[in-house]
């Protein structure tokens, strides 16, 4: 009997801690389906009385969502682009030690450097060659951006590769690349697809680059919502609209790869 | 030291297979170490070749913008010296905004790793439907910084957002707090955000330490009567120590550069009240155009980053 109150008790404070952290985010999906007379009601509504998608429907027919398109474009070219070379990087640093460690050790500190110490520089090279609001430019970014993430990341994946499978590929004859390709890609297989939906939202979720760097012709989704805050209006039904379109993607991906979550969000440091 | 000897040293003659192996690579030895150089170069040198380009180079250029002179006013290229390093020791608004962020950081940082610390504790037992209380609870983790700044600025409306009247129930009365715009509440706000987005960080991070804690030596402790803060400090504690300050690490850089939540939250208002010092460097030299003094000004917080980085690594590396 007291263990299953005891139970009960740790069920119940568990569904506390549950809703306390939620609730921002079942608020701004309530607001999304809110009216706009319903959002700006007081006292406020705890819920839609009347779900509608109105306020989706306005991003579309306002061409809003191209923002959305944007973001996937830029996140997913990079995360491809840093994968393919991240994952080559990985397998040489791992393999022949190249560089040692003062190679490793330079990739890491890429990561540490705070964004904004190269975003005034990069703003004005890009000015100059006219590489802003350009897709070409900011994936170039988001793919340097990611690529100490990508290496690090499957610099561990690669590391659990037993030395025996490339081994006995060698005997039979397999060239380096092939080794690469056919036996050192497939046993890593489940990292590869972790390390890349890690890579994919962190340039997904990326702002202050996408703040100075695009205007209108690659705007991303954060800058969208950003710009909804005015200082006379505030757009509330744009930006919960627009806040859910951009989250659900990645709750998506972060449900499918759970699994993986602790080592990605750690670069590794934890294997979880 | 092993470089470029094609077959790695532990495949000694186990087997017919690995025999053969040695003696093919004995008879070509220097033609594999030749393709092996080229190979695991070709490998680093894309890579390498975009980080250089992204980081490097910029970094060299940002020195350069730092000794000319280009504001809105000027637009001087030729090098002038140490102008701009003059102006920054007096630059009260600065500072300030170096405080902010320190403060920001000193508040949010051991609350999330206390919540972090008992939510870990909480969770710890395998218990059905735990995962999925896990799952769920990493959920502000993940989302987009900006997003969440977006979500707390909905919610903390004096009007139209749900937390005043939530106080105004504990109150007992109506309550119309201005969260965002009233400077005593402005920071509250603030490190409620990232205490919401980041304690699910420390949590799941520390979790898997947690569950990675020696048992045998728990039990050890506990069949010699220690009691569980002593076991917690003199047994967990010293296990879990690397893994935790990881996390303390990456959410610590992560608080010196914030920006994305607070931009949403206050806009670094009232007036500059709220600027950290990314929100400074923003304001003053995409709006304000002081390009060269911002430089200057980026160019010395680096060092002292950078300074400050090596200095905890090796308290870090000590501490191991």
């Amino acid at each position: 009997m007291s263990t299953w109150r005891r139970h009960a008790g740790w069920y119940a404070a568990s569904a506390a801690i549950v809703v306390v952290f939620l609730f921002p985010v079942y608020w701004i999906f309530a607001v999304s389906l809110k009216t706009p007379r319903e959002i700006f009601k007081f006292p406020p509504a705890w819920y839609p009385a009347t779900p509608q998608f109105n306020n989706f429907l306005v991003l579309f027919r306002d061409g809003d969502v191209w923002s959305i398109w944007h973001s996937f474009v830029l996140a997913s070219s990079s995360t491809l682009i840093a994968m393919v070379l991240g994952v080559m990087c990985a397998y040489s640093i791992v393999r022949f030690k190249t560089g040692g460690e003062n190679l490793a050790i330079w990739i890491i500190s890429q990561r540490l450097l705070p964004p904004i110490a190269i975003v005034f520089p990069i703003f004005l090279i890009y000015s100059k060659l006219g590489l802003t609001d350009t897709y070409q430019g900011l994936i170039l970014l988001y793919t340097a951006f990611a690529l100490p993430y990508v290496i690090w990341l499957m610099r561990g994946y690669i590391q659990e590769v037993p030395l025996a499978l490339e081994e006995s590929a060698l005997v039979d004859g397999a060239s380096r690349w092939q080794i690469l390709w056919f036996v050192v890609i497939p046993v890593t297989r489940n990292g590869i697809f972790a390390t890349a939906v890690f890579a994919f939202i962190f340039s997904w979720n990326e702002f202050l680059f996408a703040l100075v760097l695009t205007r209108t012709e690659v705007i991303t989704f954060p800058v969208q919502v950003s710009q909804y805050f005015g200082a006379q209006s505030t757009f509330w039904a744009k930006i919960s609209a627009m806040s859910v379109l951009g989250t659900l993607p990645i709750f998506f991906a972060v449900a499918a790869f759970q699994r993986y979550l602790v080592r990605g969000i750690t670069l590794g440091a934890v294997k979880g | 030291m092993r470089r470029g000897g094609v077959p790695p040293p532990h495949s000694g003659g186990q087997s017919g297979d690995s025999v053969a192996s040695a003696a093919v690579s004995a008879e070509s030895a220097s033609v594999q170490a030749g393709d092996t150089r080229l190979f695991k170069y070709s490998l680093i040198a894309p890579a390498t070749f975009i980080m250089v380009l992204v980081a490097v180079f910029p970094l060299i250029y940002l020195i350069v913008v730092s000794f000319q002179r280009l504001s809105l006013s000027d637009d001087i290229t030729s090098f002038s010296g140490f102008v701009n390093y003059a102006r920054i020791l007096s630059d009260a608004r600065l500072w300030d905004a170096v405080f902010h962020t320190l403060f920001i950081t000193i508040l949010a940082l051991p609350i999330e790793l206390l919540l972090g610390m008992l939510l870990a504790y909480h969770f710890l037992d395998d218990r059905p439907l735990k995962r999925l209380f896990v799952a769920l609870l990493i959920i502000p983790s993940v989302i987009s910084p900006m997003v969440a700044g977006s979500m707390w600025r909905l919610m903390f409306d004096d009007r139209y957002g749900p937390i005043n009247q939530i106080v105004s129930w504990f109150a007992g009365h109506r309550v119309s707090i201005l969260w965002t715009i009233d400077i005593v509440w402005a920071y509250p706000a603030i490190v409620i955000t990232d205490v919401w987005q980041w304690t699910p960080f420390m949590f799941i991070i520390l979790l898997a330490a947690l569950a990675n804690v020696d048992r045998e030596q728990l039990d050890a402790a506990a069949i010699d009567g220690a009691s569980g803060w002593r076991t917690f400090w003199e047994v967990t504690l010293p296990a879990i120590r690397p893994v935790m300050m990881i996390a303390l690490l990456i959410r610590g850089l992560d608080l010196v550069r914030l920006f994305d939540s607070v931009w949403q939250l206050t806009r670094g208002g009232p007036g500059s009240a709220t600027e950290t010092i990314s929100i400074y460097a923003y304001i003053r030299g995409f709006q304000e155009f002081d390009t060269s003094y911002i430089a200057a000004v980026v160019v010395v917080l680096a060092i002292l980053f950078s300074v400050g980085l090596v200095l905890v690594l090796k308290r870090m590396a000590i501490a191991r």
